[in-house]
């Protein structure tokens, strides 16, 4: 009988790489409730945009100055709570637009399903093929740049084709990211889970932003 | 123009200007693929759109 010889080193590699994927996403769905919450919370009190800006910003500010100064210690959970939090709250006046809507519960449901359905999906490939997706990094990283660039001129230009396109683009490259981000923690690429969290939770919220524009662009 | 859109402008400039550089070290270090590791990602990619244009398009 033939069998493949794991060394000890590569099997602790394996139990370190599991423990990774098991923590992130227990952190990742407790997260996503708890950024549900507050943005339940931010809904029912029913804030303005102004708010709602000051709160991306500041979950900005966490996550540019603070996080990577806490994420190898028991305050990074915090600090990501904090994160998701702000964020979460920040989609209430988004949600109460849409859902104001005729169908709008629909809409919303819709792109709440669709976000999970991509997310699951994309997961569930990268785990089970196992690949290395960190090649794809420059590209991302250059097609997140032209979206940032393309959003930057359509604040000024609010051209209707480019307001499609940005969330169309949007839900490709956060795509492709949930696939590098999923490869980095199988493959030992990152090993810290709080960092990692941070990493899979924009994408989420990124997805789920962008299939809201689409759809209700569509319904106009 | 209101001051959401100078705020928006703003911190979009931002993002640029903490992004650029690290995309540069990213795009420096990112190890060469084969035909077939593009062929891996870019499919999963474009069930994704195909999904999405269903959802857009279904209703």
């Amino acid at each position: 009988m033939s069998g493949t010889v794991i060394s000890p080193r590569q099997e602790a590699a394996a139990l370190a790489s599991n423990k990774v994927i098991r923590n992130t996403y227990t952190l990742l769905a407790m997260t996503l409730l708890f950024s549900a919450l507050t943005g339940a919370v931010s809904m029912t009190m029913g804030i303005g945009s102004g708010a709602s800006m000051v709160m991306s910003l500041a979950a900005l500010g966490l996550i540019w100055l603070v996080l990577p100064r806490t994420a190898n210690s028991a305050a990074g959970i915090g600090v990501v709570f904090a994160i998701t939090g702000l964020l979460g709250a920040s989609l209430g006046p988004m949600l109460n637009t849409y859902l104001k809507l005729p169908n709008g519960t629909e809409l919303v449901m819709t792109a709440l399903g669709g976000t999970g359905v991509i997310f699951l999906g994309l997961s569930a490939y990268a785990l089970s093929t196992k690949r290395d997706f960190s090649f794809m990094g420059g590209f991302l990283f250059v097609g997140m740049l032209v979206v940032l660039g393309a959003s930057l001129l359509n604040i000024f230009l609010e051209m209707p084709l480019l307001q499609l396109m940005i969330p169309a683009a949007v839900v490709m490259l956060m795509s492709g990211f949930i696939l590098m981000d999923t490869s980095r923690m199988i493959n030992g690429g990152d090993t810290n889970y709080v960092m990692m969290t941070v990493s899979l939770y924009l994408n989420i919220f990124n997805i789920f932003i962008s299939l809201l524009q689409l759809l209700g662009a569509r319904r106009d | 123009m209101d001051w959401m859109k100078i705020v928006s402008a703003g911190a979009l400039v931002l993002m640029l200007v903490v992004l650029i550089p690290r995309a540069k070290d990213v795009f420096a270090n990112t190890p060469r693929a084969s035909g077939s590791d593009w062929q891996a990602a870019i499919l999963p990619i474009v069930v994704v759109m195909g999904f999405v244009a269903f959802l857009l398009f279904s209703r």
